[in-house]
């Protein structure tokens, strides 16, 4: 899947937030995004995934060549976006294995429940998680750290072609970071690009991007490959504008 | 829009009916003579009509009540209070006249009593034209048969607790129905007899102004164990139908009582049923009871524990859609010491529905060490829809009371959150719902569940833009 955004205008109730963004994610390629708080991380993440509080004043997000400014939330979900979400949704009395077959079912209509548990046997391993976790309702009473880990665990069972992860690594500590920056690891390969949104290098030690771009204020301001991320963890985000 | 497509579905699944043939009605509109006539055809003994002719008395002295739904639309002279479509109660599905079975094959009854279900009784209109208990139950001394046959073959056990538990002079509904009752289900379970497959009962209107006023008695003895379920539907017509049940339950020491109701009437029937259960020592009630469909229902389960260690279970559901109200709840009164209860409320409302939470908990003088939860969650699907609660607590001795309220939307980011994983607008609603009243659902038989969680996600559909 190739991601094209150009000169994306976005504002909220009127207020201006994404100024001019224009970026091109090649299938194969992952991405990140850095920014300070407030730079418009977060409601690009939404924008992309079709979120209906958020206007798209001007530019064009295109999958393939193809528009997908008026596609719903649900059919962007079926050309293959994926977005983990920083505040994950809680869902009451809907059980998360239930959710995660529901999702998978989605995907492939043809899944049998055996193969279903099989994988999301494989995946609980790859998290290090225990299968009592998705005997659980879908982030009701989750911690941070959890919340999380059931985003990845959709991620994993959804297989998208393209994933924006939204400040994955807000509120892990660095071993569940590791584990959670693995299991994405796991998916890469020609078929799957990730956007990877955050306010912190750490993250990308272990998710290694091919680029790293720098949004202040609404606009890209800087693009490079992973050493650019090193250098705004050493110098902020201040001195890489100047 | 959406009533329309659950109309129309409504319509195609529980709305068609048939021709009116029956072989003895009584005169549209209410009076002695009425009732003198039901009590004639059915041959009954006199205790019964006295019984009945003093119940009318009390309903015409009563007032209509001013509380819970709207009621001023209710004309009682137009409606028909005495319909009966057969002759008398068949005990194979074959005996019973051709277009009947038709309705009851289309609603999956014969199919269930297969599959999973341990007796069934078929009421339409006022009669019950099938009942048929499993044998191996009989032979341990079951009885499951329909109220008015009861009176015959078990006069001592029906004279002995017929509107004991919920006498003609309780509310003027229940006063209607025990001067016209007709139909119901009589169950009877011997001591220590383990009931383990459900039975049930389903009903059915298919005229167009009538009154259906089943008379159900249910007795467990010491040690007794039994579920009992019912279901009930009726074609969609623009004239009102009036469904007027009583149900007695009575739990004798260590005895368990389940009793399911997923009522799904069309949007215009009134649906105002007196449901009181009395619990012995160390006996429990349960009433799950689903309500989706009518114009308006009136109805609160009630479990009377007056046995030390008795436990009341009331779990319930309701869903108003436009021109709904459903004005339901639970009420437990603790007589006795060491008693428990639970009372879970969940309601949903949409298109301008209305639900409503009206409750009750009374712990008596006297009662000591004695625990209650109640818990009503309500959840609207727009600004239009309407929710309110009416607990009522009478604590008359230290216990320990829980009760826990609250109102909730289905908000803009849930939705967004689902639907980014691929879920349509109505399939995410249908989610939201159906994980809202899971508490609820897993309580049924896993059928019921199904057929519940459908009914749900049809509502859903077309709700949307």
């Amino acid at each position: 899947m190739k991601l094209e955004i150009k000169d994306l205008h976005v504002s909220i109730d009127g207020k201006s937030i994404l100024k001019g963004i224009s970026l091109v994610v090649n299938p194969g390629e992952v991405h990140a995004l850095m920014g300070p708080n407030g730079s418009g991380k977060s409601t690009l993440s939404y924008v992309l995934a079709g979120h209906p509080k958020y206007k798209v004043e001007k530019g064009d997000i295109l999958v393939d060549g193809k528009s997908i400014l008026a596609m719903s939330p649900a059919e962007r979900a079926k050309l293959g976006l994926f977005l983990a979400f920083q505040h994950p949704i809680e869902v009451q009395g809907v059980g998360l294995s239930k959710f995660l077959f529901t999702l998978a079912k989605l995907k492939n209509g043809k899944l049998s429940i055996i193969d279903f548990k099989k994988q999301l046997a494989a995946n609980l391993s790859l998290l290090g998680v225990d299968k009592s976790f998705v005997d659980r309702e879908v982030n009701v009473g989750f911690s941070g750290g959890e919340k999380k880990r059931a985003e990845v665990l959709q991620l994993l069972t959804v297989k998208p072609q393209l994933a924006v992860l939204d400040e994955m690594d807000s509120g892990l500590d660095v071993d569940s970071l590791q584990v959670l920056s693995k299991a994405i690891g796991s998916l890469r390969g020609p078929d799957f690009s990730a956007l990877v949104i955050t306010h912190y290098q750490r993250l990308l030690n272990y998710l290694k991007p091919d680029f790293v771009h720098v949004l202040v204020d609404g606009k890209i301001i800087a693009s490079g490959n992973a050493e650019l991320a090193l250098d705004v963890e050493k110098k902020g985000y201040q001195r890489v504008i100047a | 829009m959406s009533l329309t497509i659950l109309n129309n579905d409504y319509e195609r699944k529980y709305g068609f009916k048939d021709p009116e043939n029956y072989v003895f009605k009584t005169q549209k509109g209410l009076s002695e003579d009425t009732v003198r006539q039901i009590s004639k055809v059915k041959n009954e003994p006199e205790w019964m009509l006295n019984l009945r002719l003093k119940a009318l008395k009390i309903f015409f002295s009563k007032p209509m009540p001013q509380w819970g739904g709207d009621l001023s639309n209710i004309d009682f002279e137009k409606y028909t209070y005495y319909l009966s479509p057969t002759e008398k109660t068949a005990h194979n599905w074959e005996d019973v006249p051709a277009d009947i079975k038709k309705t009851f094959d289309r609603l999956g009854i014969p199919e269930a009593e297969q599959k999973f279900l341990g007796g069934v009784g078929a009421q339409y209109e006022s009669q019950t034209v099938y009942h048929k208990l499993r044998e191996d139950l009989a032979k341990q001394g079951v009885i499951f048969t329909d109220t008015d046959t009861a009176i015959k073959e078990h006069p001592e056990l029906v004279q002995k607790y017929f509107a004991t538990i919920v006498p003609a002079g309780d509310n003027k509904f229940a006063a209607l129905n025990t001067a016209v009752w007709s139909g119901g289900s009589f169950i009877y379970i011997p001591p220590g007899v383990k009931v383990s497959v459900p039975l049930q009962a389903y009903f059915r209107i298919n005229a167009k102004n009538v009154g259906q006023f089943e008379r159900t008695l249910i007795i467990a003895d010491k040690g007794a164990e039994v579920h009992y379920i019912e279901g009930c539907t009726a074609p969609v017509y623009s004239t009102d139908s009036l469904h007027a049940a009583v149900v007695e339950v009575i739990a004798l020491e260590g005895a368990k009582i389940r009793y399911t109701t997923i009522q799904n009437w069309s949007s215009n029937v009134y649906n105002l049923v007196t449901k009181r259960a009395i619990a012995y020592k160390d006996a429990t009630v349960e009433w799950v009871d689903g309500n989706l469909g009518s114009k308006l229902t009136m109805k609160y389960p009630c479990v009377i524990l007056k046995g030390e260690n008795s436990k009341a279970d009331i779990l319930s559901v309701a869903y108003a859609g436009k021109s709904q109200h459903q004005d339901a709840g639970g009420k437990v009164i603790h007589l006795a010491s060491n008693t428990n209860s639970r009372i879970i409320s969940k309601s949903v409302s949409k298109d301008g529905g209305r639900t409503s939470y009206r409750g009750l908990v009374r712990v008596a003088k006297g009662a000591k060490n004695v625990a209650s939860s109640v818990k009503c969650d309500a959840l609207l699907l727009d600004k239009q829809s309407r929710s309110d609660t009416y607990p009522t607590m009478k604590i008359e001795e230290q216990a320990t009371i829980a009760h826990e309220a609250t109102v909730g939307r289905i908000g803009d980011e849930q939705l967004f959150y689902l639907m980014s994983r691929g879920l349509s607008e109505s399939e995410a609603l249908a989610l939201i719902v159906l994980g809202f009243i899971a508490e609820f659902t897993k309580e049924l038989p896993m059928e019921y569940a199904v057929e519940l969680n459908k009914l749900i996600q049809l509502e859903m559909e077309g709700s949307v833009g």
